[in-house]
């Protein structure tokens, strides 16, 4: 029922799109760029639905500005060309007044000229690998030091874990967190043949042989631990070929930063349990406003066995961050949104608020969850407070002299401060 | 503490020999106890197990068991601590003691005892020094791994007193392997150290040269030599092993290939149909698997363990239904016109994965794993995995079925002649449409059931076929097209070479050096390793 009505919805939203300005009433736009069909849309699609979500209930509420919010929904397709020239679409021929969207670091990596071009705002809420504070876009999902490195720190000191697995898919993501993570684990004293470094081609299926060479890394008298930047899809055999092989979370656990409940409702989860995973939300969060928006969630989806993920809670982030930045600044305009955004906080579903950091990065707790049988997380450690999401990593050579600060006077996203210079023009 | 230590031993080695006499003392003894597990964080449970552990009472045993699987709830309202079973949205109670149905609680009156890794840990070594004495050979079997895993010197006592009175040969074995891997790491002279080296050394494996390596890199003087030589043996023997499981691994690779390129093998190889949305077909037979296994689980959960084998026949119709309706409606307007084909296929390839989409959603499906696929088992040195064996055999067993197929029956003998020469076929009386209609829906039916065989080891979800249509199309070429012995020796081959370049060049070079090699051979061989000869390949 709940589901024909918003495909109602969706459907007069395209009516009006195309009928344009002749609307009676004056609407703010915003723009979703999720993929809907192709490889990521398992992942994107979830995220689409969410920001109707959340753009419905802010209708609700009134709307922003006296004005109704308006869903521009956009198909990507997974195809990163295309997303550039979504993202064009949406701002020029929608005039839409920011845009909700991309998962991928290379589908990010597309649409940035655009954003910087045509001077629009994108909230991109995945984790993502860092080395990069761009003017136009504010990045709600964890940077390495949002995930990685307090994982490793969890490993490190309450597994005893001395031998490093670091196993992931070949791109940009696995490869600059693996990067930044060995050397962090080697300024803390890990021996180079403590750490095994594995990169796999994206849906691998076929993990025999890496299982086993694990299972032989492992086996070197010292207590050994998975780093996983596996992405989503290819897990499943992952973890399959793990269970098969009787590798048990209490010997060789695996820490995962890219899978999250959506994942796993699609695994057989006995074999996991106990298998560990960084994120900045998990769906069990014990909080008031976390059971709130998990019901609405069931209550807009139509489906009560669907779950909410971590990129979720980070749309939910940004949306209220832009929200509010639009409300402190009283207009939509672009230059006013950047200035008026940074130090707004809003609450998280952790049960804490979260501020924009004026790198463009947000603050979050960290929780490190145990996968449990029902394909929930629980949670068995976390920080005692909140981290700031650092765009250039501490550890790595060409970045740890680097900051971003997006105000005044200094405005610059990678500003050096050995040489006292802004490194170049934006990113 | 090391006194601490000593005493549970003693107590475990008093209840061992005392036996049940004990455990029926008094049970509500234990129940201040382990109601105390629900309270507090890890630390404070670390410290209530044990003091379980420190009664002796193998009474505290299922309790203990139920927490490390995460079934040990307490009741919200007065913190009694219950073994739960999960039954649709409430929780069936089970007594931890006296092991009584305890009645029901709804999904918020009960909360979860938790456990992280270390307490799994914990519960493990203690389970193993608890039931070291239990009369079932399996229990002691696994408890003395356990207690193998656990190193714990505290243990040689009890491990010395449950070897005297162990009947069962192989459980002494495990003993023995557990009582070596305590003795390094006590204080024990070097004359029982360097025994237990030899104990580990016999033992061979992974496990053990992990303990032999610390020992080498920990001892002195004559232990570590002994240590050092155990170590070199067994990585030789290791070694060898090793060239053996490549050779596994390369054979069920190959037979994942095999079974993805097999119908691609008929419709491409032996019709010549460029066809694209062959990966689709092997999609179709996957998630009717998941269809299969949903109506199973909602009606007859007890059939689960044969919900692949009722699948087998579905996919084939399935896929097979949906092969002839494409080759009547689409691709038979369109023989001998390839790049057409080509391109109506990959269009037909996108509507079916968009259509699955939508049926289906865009996330995964779960498709499980029946008992009989799961798990592994050690041969040698080598660990087998279940799902891997059963599908290099099914892949076996589906070529050699469809190689009776295209020789024994009419219907192959039709589908020979058809391929061979169409005109002379259709002057003897054979009627060709529908011939192509039925050998597309064969092939197309074949991808099906390897859908049920890849929906044990890969995901299920809409994009399943497009990772195995460019391995398939590979194959068959390389096999030489028109040859189904050459699809299987080209599976093969490439499964093997691509394994054993892993391990040295990485999954992803080892893919990219396959490929160069492929390029390189049909430089050479433009028609495959088995290429078709005679008349039959001019027409």
């Amino acid at each position: 029922m709940k589901k024909t009505f918003t495909k109602f919805a969706l459907a007069g939203l395209m009516a009006s799109t195309m009928i344009g300005g002749a609307a009676a009433e004056e609407t703010i736009k915003v723009g979703v760029l999720h993929s809907l069909s192709g490889t990521m849309a398992i992942s994107e699609t979830t995220l689409k639905d969410a920001m109707l979500m959340l753009i419905e209930e802010q209708n609700k509420k009134g709307g922003l500005l006296g004005k109704k919010l308006e869903a521009v929904v956009v198909d990507p397709a997974s195809d990163w060309p295309l997303f550039a020239e979504k993202a064009r679409e949406l701002i020029e021929v929608n005039e839409v007044d920011a845009v909700f969207g991309a998962w991928t670091s290379v589908s990010r990596k597309s649409v940035l000229p655009v954003f910087e071009e045509l001077n629009s705002l994108l909230f991109y809420p995945v984790q993502y690998e860092g080395e990069e504070s761009q003017r136009n876009v504010f990045y709600t999902g964890a940077a390495p030091n949002q995930q990685a490195i307090p994982a490793v720190d969890y490993l490190m000191n309450e597994e005893g874990v001395e031998r490093w697995v670091l196993a992931g898919t070949d791109y940009v993501y696995p490869r600059t967190t693996n990067k930044i993570l060995e050397a962090y684990l080697k300024s803390k004293g890990v021996a180079e043949e403590d750490i095994m470094i594995n990169y796999t081609p994206f849906g691998h299926s076929d993990w025999q042989t890496i299982v086993s060479d694990i299972k032989a890394f492992g086996s070197a008298g010292k207590k050994t631990a998975v780093v996983s930047t596996i992405n989503g899809d290819a897990n499943v055999p992952f973890y399959k070929e793990l269970g098969n092989a009787g590798i048990k979370a209490e010997d060789i656990p695996v820490v995962a930063f890219s899978v999250g409940e959506e994942e796993l409702a699609g695994l057989d989860t006995a074999p996991l349990v106990g298998h560990l995973a960084a994120w900045n939300y998990f769906q069990s969060a014990d909080t008031d406003i976390n059971a709130e928006f998990i019901e609405a969630w069931h209550a807009f989806i139509g489906d009560e066995e669907r779950v909410t993920n971590d990129p979720m809670e980070a749309h939910f982030i940004g949306f209220n961050m832009w929200v509010k930045a639009v409300e402190k600044a009283g207009t939509t305009d672009a230059d006013a949104v950047i200035d008026a955004i940074v130090g707004v906080s809003v609450p998280n579903l952790t049960g804490g608020y979260s501020a924009m950091m004026p790198n463009h990065h947000i603050t979050k707790p960290v929780l490190i969850g145990e996968i449990q049988e029902d394909g929930q997380f629980e949670t068995v450690w976390e920080t005692s407070g909140l981290v700031v999401g650092d765009a250039w990593s501490d550890y790595l050579d060409g970045s740890k002299d680097l900051i971003s600060d997006w105000r005044a006077p200094m405005s610059c996203g990678n500003f050096n401060t050995a040489t006292g210079k802004c490194g170049g023009s934006g990113s | 503490m090391s006194f601490l230590k000593t005493f549970l031993v003693f107590l475990c080695v008093a209840v061992g020999l005392a036996g049940p006499a004990f455990a029926q003392s008094d049970p509500e003894a234990l129940r201040p106890l382990i109601n105390e597990l629900a309270k507090g964080k890890y630390a404070e449970t670390e410290k209530q197990i044990g003091a379980l552990v420190a009664t002796g009472n193998p009474a505290v045993a299922p309790a203990l068991e139920a927490l490390g699987e995460g079934k040990l709830f307490f009741r919200k309202s007065d913190g009694t601590v219950f073994i739960t079973e999960k039954a649709g949205k409430s929780y069936l109670l089970t007594d931890p003691l006296t092991l009584e149905a305890a009645g029901e609680a709804g999904k918020r009156e009960v909360k979860k005892v938790k456990v992280n890794n270390k307490l799994r840990r914990v519960i493990r070594s203690a389970l193993g020094s608890l039931t070291l004495m239990a009369p079932d050979p399996a229990v002691r079997k696994s408890a003395a791994e356990a207690v193998f895993k656990a190193q714990d010197p505290a243990s040689i006592e009890a491990l010395d007193v449950a070897l005297q009175a162990e009947t069962d040969d192989g459980v002494r074995t495990v003993m023995e392997q557990a009582r070596a891997a305590a003795v390094l790491n006590s204080d024990l002279d070097e004359a029982e150290k360097i025994k237990a080296v030899d104990t580990l050394s016999d033992m061979g494996n992974r496990d053990a040269l992990s303990l032999l390596i610390n020992l080498e890199n920990t001892s002195e003087g004559v232990v570590k030599e002994a240590a050092s030589l155990a170590v070199a043996k067994i990585e030789k023997s290791i070694a060898a092993w090793n060239a053996a499981q490549n050779i596994w691994y390369g054979l069920s690779l190959g037979s994942v290939l095999l079974l993805a390129a097999i119908g691609l093998a008929i419709t491409f190889g032996v019709m010549g149909v460029i066809n694209m949305a062959h990966g689709e077909m092997v999609m179709i037979g996957a998630y009717t698997t998941f269809v299969v296994q949903e109506l199973i689980r909602t009606t007859a959960p007890g059939l689960f363990d044969y919900s692949l084998l009722i699948a087998l026949p579905l996919a084939f119709l399935m896929s097979g239904l949906v092969g002839v309706a494409i080759e009547r409606g689409v691709i038979r307007w369109l023989y001998g016109r390839p790049l057409e084909t080509l391109l109506a296929t990959w269009g037909i390839s996108l509507i079916l994965q968009q259509a699955v989409r939508s049926i289906f959603g865009p996330t995964n499906r779960e498709v499980g794993n029946p008992d009989w696929m799961s798990g592994a088992f050690e041969l040698g040195q080598m660990t087998i995995t279940y799902n891997r064996m059963w599908i290099i055999v099914f892949a076996l067993l589906v070529f050699a079925g469809l190689m009776l197929v295209l020789k024994k029956t009419p219907f192959g003998l039709y589908t020979r002649a058809v391929t061979q020469n169409r005109r002379m076929a259709a002057s003897m009386g054979i009627r060709t449409p529908w011939i192509d209609a039925l050998t597309f829906g064969l092939g197309s039916g074949i991808a099906g059931i390897a859908g049920v065989a890849l929906s044990q080891i890969d995901n299920v979800s809409p994009n399943l076929g497009q990772g195995y249509i460019i391995d398939s199309f590979m194959v068959v070429v390389f096999g030489g097209v028109g040859n189904l012995w050459g699809t299987l020796v080209g599976a093969m081959t490439l499964g093997i070479v691509n394994k054993f370049l892993e391990p040295y060049a990485g999954a992803v070079l080892g893919k990219i050096f396959v490929l160069v090699f492929i390029i390189l051979f049909i430089q050479k061989r433009p028609r495959g390793l088995f290429a078709l000869k005679g008349r039959a390949v001019e027409a």
